[in-house]
């Protein structure tokens, strides 16, 4: 028996359920949610993030990426330095798979070469009858995998005696894919490893502003408020004019990473402080101090796990900027030279009016750039939304 | 009117009689992330123009998002079924359902603010702190009435005046901040019925409040509601308020309504088991010694496993002699400066005194209430105590197993030593608990920070703990978010138990909960005192509640304990004004005991002009402590006349 209302303006009668009544009932939860209860935060993100299907995609995009760094020996067709003199600005190739109606597989139609001699322009021409097949799992270039073992053996390869530029050739004859792939090693760990050094003095300084407060926060606002104020470029090339011309090319590169580390801290450690002034207030921490824990451990296991997603999120977000600040420092010729290569120091080869105009293939490694940083802020986003997923 | 609600009432095709709401079969379930949730499931209730109606539940039975349903502000994961039929006689064209009305659209938009009001729990959150109240109590005027600037001004001082505000030309450019939390209340109120509704609902809207506060405001919605005749859904989980106000009453548990009625039939032949638990938990003054509150969930206590598993829980036969003093407070001092700067650096500092010359002991093994509304104080003492805040004189003096500890000058070990002695329970069972740690991490944590044992003995005090306080321990891996509110306040009390404390500061430890887990609350903390021997310092404003709980009472206002007796004493016979107030103002779930309304005015709370001129300093030297019994003394004034006390 369900109550049922008197008509309109009639006296309410006593009304009693009969159901079985168990006062536990509210306390009660279904396999499901018990599972939820138990689940850790990381395992709650993970349940939400994988709703977030643009994030979901960008994450499988990133880790194909990352994973293909570690083996761009393998997959690229050429080496980072492999000169073809007889084909410097050769213009990308399509692959075909069928030739004259017939099915041949993969294959390049090969080109000649024959120089205008009014405009000093090499100009190929496709010949149409000449079918090369392209090899898979096949010898090329040697290599030192990883410096360590000398191998041969590559993904792809132009037919025995051709060559084969799906990117096309820059000036000096060497493959626009293979250098991409061996750029994007620098490219995308350069990103990486300024993040996580601004990450640690993000959470270090920010944490120690935000919990203590007083005159070590007041410096470090000021500090912060001055680094924010200086116009980004300039800063990055007095920084970088100062690293000697005599440095080697790797250490170079870790001295940019700093570069870039120590300009990008600011905004981490100022959403550091700004959470852990909310949370400072929270019982939970005056509880632990009551319970005698000292700052570190409260910073520590109570406030920062409180927020460490947001900060991943956050982190997530920047490490396009740090790319992109590698890529524009390179450009600009300040950051990386060669021989390393990254997708600022390829693009630097496009820097011309005509090259934009005759070679436009050397723009390609400006893709990745931007599919790369679509994918990072993607993923800042899906993560960003999953962070709390207690809502 | 907006044309869409006119088709809606014609496509109803019918009229009803004076049924001003009518909920018919409602069902509201939410989408979540473990599927969906029903939170309401086939409730049916309904309030008569001009009367009140009552929804009574714990927290979580879904009585709140009834409410939101009727004003159309579910949220967008929620959808309701069934018929909510809002039938205003100013409205011509007979009643409108509510549940099909787009949630932003004009014809609910035209009602929300205008015909249906609204107060919501939380005073210092539902206010604007960017506008002055008058600007937000004036601005539904000049939604729904197109008012202009100096009508809305008029109307909004006459509303600010009828809801209590003394000086309504000056309130009204006022911000909320500037007012306490039953001024900021009473605001909400004036906000709500500006446009004059004929239907107010109000969910929870004296929760947040001291009893004494809770108590105006009742006495002035009540008022108002008759003056308006206007009608009110009256959301609680209190029946003690429920019996002062409702006229109907409908109990619902868990989305299903269990039992409903006319008041007299509900409070005087309560049948269901729920209603009648509801009943059997709340504390009230007639209680005989030693007689237990029935919880609806009663939690078994099985503490065997922590005695002698930590250092200070030991059983109370060799240190609870009477008279053995735990913790002696003297002459307890603290004082606030805010500093008013001015454009130039020359700024007035105001001094508030928080804490004003507090003495009291405790003895080893009891339990002292202190008592007192929001602001007197009573905070600031058991913060000094936990030496979170610092004390400008007085001395605090443990006398702990090992040895007296000076509780206000420790330092380092001493500290360390101490803070294995002293622990707390917090007020709120949300915010006390790290949300990113598991049940086990949190209760083992204070025996890391001490390095106690090893990992494996400190997951067996967890364990330990857990089953002290009735909870399995399965529950150990999960995170406190999946815990109910009383559930989270037990896991808050295991955690102060974990270093075997002597001394337990209980801060308002019910004052979040629900009555019914309130009495489960009250209960685990009484068996564990019993089984541990430990001693309490009992903080709260329910007179009720520290009745139950405490031996001895000590009552707090304005920074100073004005009256401190045993506990019987306290009750039977109250010599100060203060705690007659509080007394007054506690509301009990019986028709036979309503508020005194007008003693209570009369009375005032914290007011001191109110008081008799014995209890008041304003022009004469310093009061004094009169003792008027054994143990039982109060704060006066040097030449009062003991008979004029006892009065």
């Amino acid at each position: 028996m369900t109550l049922s209302l008197p008509e309109p303006g009639a006296p309410l009668s006593h009304y009693v359920s009969d159901k079985p009544f168990d006062p536990m009932s509210v306390e009660a939860m279904s396999q499901k949610q018990s599972e939820i209860y138990e689940a850790s935060q990381l395992r709650l993100m993970w349940w939400k993030f994988k709703k977030h299907r643009l994030a979901l995609a960008s994450l499988v995009f990133l880790v194909a990426a990352y994973l293909m760094i570690m083996v761009v020996e393998f997959l690229a067709p050429y080496n980072l330095h492999t000169r073809n003199v007889e084909r410097i600005y050769a213009p990308p190739q399509s692959v075909h798979l069928f030739h004259d109606g017939a099915f041949v597989g993969p294959f390049v139609y090969g080109r000649a070469l024959t120089l205008d001699m009014d405009t000093l322009r090499r100009v190929y021409t496709e010949d149409r009858g000449k079918v090369e097949k392209l090899r898979f799992f096949c010898k090329g270039d040697t290599y030192r995998f990883w410096g360590l073992v000398e191998a041969d053996r590559h993904l792809v390869c132009p037919a025995e005696g051709s060559d084969f530029f799906l990117f096309g050739s820059d000036r000096l004859g060497r493959d626009v894919l293979s250098r991409i792939l061996y750029g994007a090693r620098i490219s995308l760990t350069i990103g990486l490893l300024g993040v996580s050094m601004a990450f640690v003095l993000g959470i270090v300084i920010g944490g120690l502003a935000g919990y203590h407060g007083g005159i070590f926060d007041l410096i470090v606002q000021r500090v912060i408020e001055v680094l924010q104020s200086i116009p980004s470029i300039p800063l990055w090339m007095a920084l970088a004019a100062i690293m000697p011309v005599t440095w080697s090319p790797i250490v170079i590169y870790l001295g940019i990473t700093c570069i870039l580390g120590l300009l990008d801290w600011t905004g981490l450690a100022r959403a550091v402080r700004s959470k852990l002034l909310a949370l400072r207030e929270e019982d939970y921490v005056l509880a632990a101090q009551l319970m005698g824990a000292r700052p570190g451990r409260i910073i520590g296991r109570h406030l920062v796990p409180g927020f460490l997603s947001h900060l991943i999120a956050s982190a997530t977000m920047s490490i396009p900027a740090m790319i992109l600040g590698e890529t524009a420092l390179s450009f600009l010729g300040l950051g990386l030279r060669p021989p390393i290569t990254s997708w600022g120091i390829l693009l630097t080869e496009a820097r011309s009016v005509s090259v934009i105009a005759f070679y436009p293939w050397l723009l390609i490694p400006t893709i990745p750039v931007i599919l790369v940083i679509l994918a990072f802020n993607f993923l800042g986003d899906g993560l960003r939304d999953a962070a709390d997923p207690y809502k | 009117m907006p044309d869409a609600a006119f088709m809606e009432k014609e496509s109803l095709g019918m009229t009803l009689g004076a049924d001003l709401l009518r909920i018919e079969d409602l069902t509201v379930s939410f989408s979540m992330f473990g599927g969906a949730v029903e939170a309401v499931r086939g409730a049916s209730l309904r309030v008569l123009p001009g009367k009140v109606t009552a929804l009574v539940g714990e927290s979580g039975s879904g009585k709140s998002v009834i409410s939101q349903a009727v004003m159309g502000i579910l949220p967008p994961s929620a959808s309701a079924g069934g018929r909510i039929l809002f039938d205003d006689p100013s409205l011509s064209g007979g009643p409108i359902d509510l549940i099909p009305l787009p949630r932003d659209g004009q014809p609910i938009r035209g009602l929300r603010g205008n015909r249906m009001g609204m107060i919501f729990q939380e005073p210092m959150t539902s206010l604007s702190p960017l506008h002055t109240i008058g600007n937000q109590i004036g601005e539904s005027l000049a939604l729904h009435k197109g008012a202009t600037k100096a009508e809305q001004r008029e109307r909004t001082e006459e509303m600010l005046s009828l809801v209590g505000f003394t000086n309504p030309k000056r309130a009204i450019d006022m911000y909320p901040f500037e007012l306490s939390g039953g001024m900021r209340q009473r605001a909400m109120i004036a906000m709500a019925l500006i446009c004059g509704p004929s239907l107010l609902i109000a969910d929870e809207p004296t929760t947040a409040l001291d009893v004494t506060i809770q108590a105006q405001i009742l006495h002035l919605l009540r008022g108002l509601q008759q003056q308006f005749d206007m009608a009110m859904l009256l959301i609680t989980h209190d029946l003690g308020v429920v019996a002062n106000m409702a006229d109907e009453v409908v109990v619902i548990y868990h989305g299903e309504i269990m039992e409903a009625g006319p008041v007299e039939d509900i409070f005087r032949r309560p049948s269901h088991p729920y209603l009648k638990g509801l009943m059997a938990a709340v504390p009230h003054f007639d209680m005989k010694p030693g007689e237990r509150l029935k919880a609806l969930r009663e939690v078994p206590v099985k503490a065997e496993a922590l005695l002698g598993r930590t250092a200070g829980a030991r059983p109370k036969a060799p240190a609870a002699a009477a008279g053995d003093v735990l913790l002696s407070v003297r002459g307890l001092a603290k004082t606030y400066t805010t500093r008013k700067s001015g454009w130039f650096g020359k700024g007035e500092a105001s001094a508030m005194r928080a804490v004003d010359d507090v003495s009291f002991d405790i003895r080893r093994g009891e339990c002292l209430g202190l008592v007192g509304e929001s602001g007197c104080g009573k905070t600031t003492v058991s913060k000094i105590l936990m030496r979170g805040v610092t004390a400008d004189s007085g001395s605090v003096t443990l006398h702990s197993q090992d040895g007296p500890i000076d509780l206000l000058a420790a330092r380092g070990a001493a500290l360390d030593r101490l803070r294995t002695r002293v622990q707390m329970v917090f007020q709120d069972p949300v915010s006390s608990l790290s949300p990113r740690m598991t049940v086990q991490n949190i209760l083992t944590e204070p025996l890391e920070i001490h390095g106690r044992g090893d990992a494996p003995a400190r997951r067996e005090t967890a364990k330990a703990l857990l089953k002290a306080i009735g909870l399995d321990k399965r529950h150990l891996n999960r995170y406190p978010h999946s815990f109910s509110g009383g559930q989270r306040q037990r896991i808050g009390i295991a955690r102060a138990l974990a270093l075997g404390p002597e001394l337990l500061i209980c801060d308002e430890p019910v004052s979040a909960l629900d009555v019914s887990v309130q009495a489960q609350i009250l209960n685990l903390l009484k068996d564990l005192q019993a089984e541990l021997g430990l001693t309490y310092l009992f903080i709260s404003h329910n007179l009720a509640v520290v009745d139950y709980m405490a031996d001895r009472i000590a009552v707090m206002c304005a920074g100073r304990i004005v009256e401190l007796a045993p506990r019987e004493r306290l009750m039977r016979n109250p010599v100060h004004p203060y705690t007659k107030a509080l007394l007054a103002a506690v509301p009990f779930p019986d028709l036979d005991k309503p508020l005194d309304f007008d003693a209570l005015k009369k009375s005032g709370a914290a007011s001191q002009q109110r008081w008799e001129k014995a209890f008041s300093d304003e022009d004469e030297g310093p009061l004094t402590k009169i003792e008027i019994a054994e143990g039982h003394w109060v704060l006066a004034r040097p030449n009062a006349d003991f008979r004029e006390l006892c009065a």
